[in-house]
């Protein structure tokens, strides 16, 4: 059984068609890279994965390990093992680094039917990733995302994404705003996690991050469904070519 | 000349002028203190109970909302004494100086009265009034003088309170925890009247809390007048955790002195109808107020905060921020008016409420007023009703935080931002243990 399979997806916001029959399959252990210009539906698909109530699924089915995902709350995806890494991770005024990290944790750990972690259990783990990240002890101590620069909100996406071991983790433009030395330390953060069991869809508009996070598979998408697969390769030439050839094939 | 037009007076209204009638003689207090009742009865009998046509209670209709006036309540026996000796929980177990008042009365029993430190002094309202304590004919009725008609009733019926005076310089260890606790199973109404002057350079705490059973639709009016002298600094906490279908109304007055520093937060989360009005005068500079607050409310519950803040004097800042959290069809009020008198040059003074509505039913009205009269002020105030965030909401649910358990959080966070400003932190621990409680009982 693939670890995900989307089939034919077709995805609305406010009546304006995203998503036109998208098609992608990831088994475990795989890297997939989805790359595509801007307004191509990229970041649509990452919120639809992880069930984002503005979007309408009109058509399709989104399997995960065999489970119909359209008919689960976004907690209940994150429970089963799904994880988005946001382009834009949310500030959240007056709620601690820590309790938040815990309180997503112990949720789907609840959830799952596994005992809480003990509270040293816990501090340990996440002193533990947040070093692995170059991530400053007294950022923990802060409200979540609150005062973060961009590239400590991307680590501390992934450190939640460290913490919270998903079978399949989504991560949306995570190079967008950083600056080389932080992209590296995203990637290995990133590679780290890499393992037989989990799946990866790394999206991203440009070469730069699959440098460091070599894919497996390299999807483009344009006008809303997978005009292209290949393997790492067809990244470098997208970045020498540019979109534009793909632009009309949608159509 | 036409004939005077003469509101028919409500049963309550009718009740309370034959109460008073028949208790004035009773009450505590000599020549002047009587006199002091009935001036403040008359400017009640004159006005009658304020209604939505009058603009300060324009949102809290007392009129309609009292629909009788309940019997004083009677001196405590021995069992109303016994239900009150768990009272006072709502501030956790933290260290303090508990003086206990039940059903209006002080009982020194239920109190820590022993090992005063050298500089404070403290007494029952009734005694002081009962003696003609200096202090009390020194301050009571003039901290601010206001002609709102839930003082004035105050006034009228004043019975017992605490009379509390710090000397100049001391600083007073622990909090002082003023209990007001209501007993038994039929709804009586009570008067509380207290008075603290913290003078020049001392420091304390005072904790008001308030609570009863639920089930019986008692009414509280309670005052309290605080004077903080030059230097001092205050802090002052009043938890209004009263039962279900309680009518409560409190009022401070308070007037601060120049280099001081008074920090007020009330909390509400009990009682059916609630008004918690302030009236805070700045009568010397380089002042630092901090006036906050938090309601949370739910069912068909309604708590009005009215708050006026006079700069009277150049050179204070004063930071209000108030947070209401309504769930059913539950109504929260916050009026606050920012004075700055003609003199009152170089004032800082900010303003916020916000009003988290859980529920399609439930209703928040804000009136921030600003009345400037000096040109060189930085002034501001702002007020936002709204749900809570669904981008919020949704990321926290990405990680798998369920639904209730992701607005908690936020609504903890919400209310926590106000909490924040009292500087006693087991006393903002136990809020937001109080917070925690309320959110869990939301189901």
């Amino acid at each position: 059984m693939s670890l995900l399979e989307v089939k034919n997806l077709h995805v609305e916001i406010d009546g304006k068609k995203i998503l036109n029959g998208l098609d992608l399959t990831v088994e475990k252990g795989k890297v997939h890279a989805i790359m595509g210009p801007n307004g191509s539906g990229k970041s649509t698909l990452a919120y639809v994965l992880a069930g984002k109530d503005d979007y309408d699924v009109t058509e399709g089915e989104i399997l995960f390990n065999g489970e119909n995902v359209l008919e689960m709350e976004p907690d209940e995806r994150a429970a089963k093992g799904i994880f988005l890494a946001f382009q834009y991770p949310i500030e959240i005024p007056g709620v601690a680094t820590m309790t938040f990290l815990r309180t997503a944790l112990n949720a789907q750990r609840k959830a799952r039917g596994e005992a809480e972690l003990s509270t040293p259990d816990f501090i340990k783990r996440v002193r533990e990733s947040a070093a692995k990240l170059e991530i400053n002890p007294d950022m923990l101590k802060r409200a979540v995302n609150v005062g973060f620069s961009g590239g400590e909100k991307k680590r501390a996406e992934i450190l939640q994404m460290a913490m919270l071991e998903p079978r399949l983790a989504v991560l949306d433009e995570t190079d967008s705003g950083l600056d080389i030395d932080a992209l590296k330390v995203v990637a290995d953060g990133v590679n780290r996690l890499r393992s037989p069991e989990r799946g990866f869809v790394v999206i991203t508009h440009y070469q730069r991050l699959l440098d460091y996070i070599v894919p497996d598979v390299v999807h483009v998408l344009s006008r809303g469904r997978i005009v292209k697969t290949g393997g790492k390769e067809l990244a470098l030439e997208l970045e020498a070519s540019g979109y534009a050839q793909y632009a009309g094939e949608a159509a | 000349m036409n004939a005077e037009i003469r509101q028919i007076k409500t049963a309550a209204e009718q009740g309370l002028a034959d109460a008073f009638s028949s208790v004035k003689a009773k009450l505590p207090g000599a020549a002047a203190v009587a006199a002091m009742r009935e001036k403040a009865f008359a400017t009640f009998e004159a006005r009658g109970l304020p209604h939505r046509r009058v603009e300060e209670w324009k949102y809290t209709d007392l009129r309609a909302l009292m629909r009788d006036a309940k019997p004083l309540a009677q001196p405590p026996d021995a069992k109303a004494r016994a239900q009150a000796r768990q009272a006072g929980n709502l501030a956790g177990d933290m260290d303090r100086r508990r003086l206990v008042f039940v059903d209006g009365v002080f009982v020194p029993q239920l109190s820590d009265l022993a090992e005063l430190e050298q500089g404070l002094s403290i007494r029952p309202m009734a005694e002081a009034l009962a003696q003609g304590d200096p202090l009390v004919s020194a301050h009571l009725g003039k901290v601010i003088e206001t002609d709102d008609v839930a003082v004035a009733l105050n006034t009228a019926f004043m019975g017992d309170g605490a009379v509390i005076r710090i000397a100049a310089g001391i600083v007073v260890e622990h909090p002082l925890h003023l209990v007001f606790v209501t007993t038994g199973d039929r709804p009586v109404s009570m008067f509380a009247r207290s008075l603290v002057v913290a003078e020049r350079g001392s420091r304390a705490m005072l904790v008001e809390s308030y609570e009863g059973p639920t089930g019986v639709d008692y009414q509280v009016n309670s005052a309290l007048e605080l004077v903080v002298g030059d230097e001092a600094h205050v802090d002052h906490v009043k938890l209004i955790g009263e039962g279900g279908d309680a009518l409560h109304i409190s009022s401070l007055m308070a007037a601060v002195g120049a280099r001081a520093r008074f920090n007020d937060f009330t909390f509400t989360a009990g009682g059916a109808a609630v008004r918690n009005q302030i009236f805070l005068r700045l009568d010397g500079e380089e002042t630092l107020a901090r006036i906050s607050g938090a309601s949370l409310l739910k069912g068909r519950q309604h708590a009005d905060t009215t708050l006026v803040a006079d700069h009277a004097v150049g050179r204070c800042q004063s930071r209000e921020l108030f947070k209401s959290v309504l769930d059913g069809e539950s109504r929260g009020v916050f009026q606050g008016k920012i004075i700055v008198r003609p003199d009152a040059q170089k004032t800082d003074a900010k303003m916020m409420t916000n009003a988290l509505l859980l529920s399609e039913t439930a209703e928040a009205d804000a009136k921030p007023e600003l009345e400037i009269f000096a040109d060189d002020v930085v002034c501001g105030h702002g007020a936002t009703a709204g749900a809570l965030n669904e981008d919020l909401l949704f990321y926290l649910r990405a990680r798998g935080i369920p639904p209730k358990e992701a607005e908690s959080l936020l609504i903890q966070a919400f209310v926590g931002d106000a909490v924040e400003g009292i500087e006693h932190a087991g006393l903002r621990e136990v809020l937001m243990e109080n917070v925690a409680a309320w959110l869990a009982a939301r189901g």
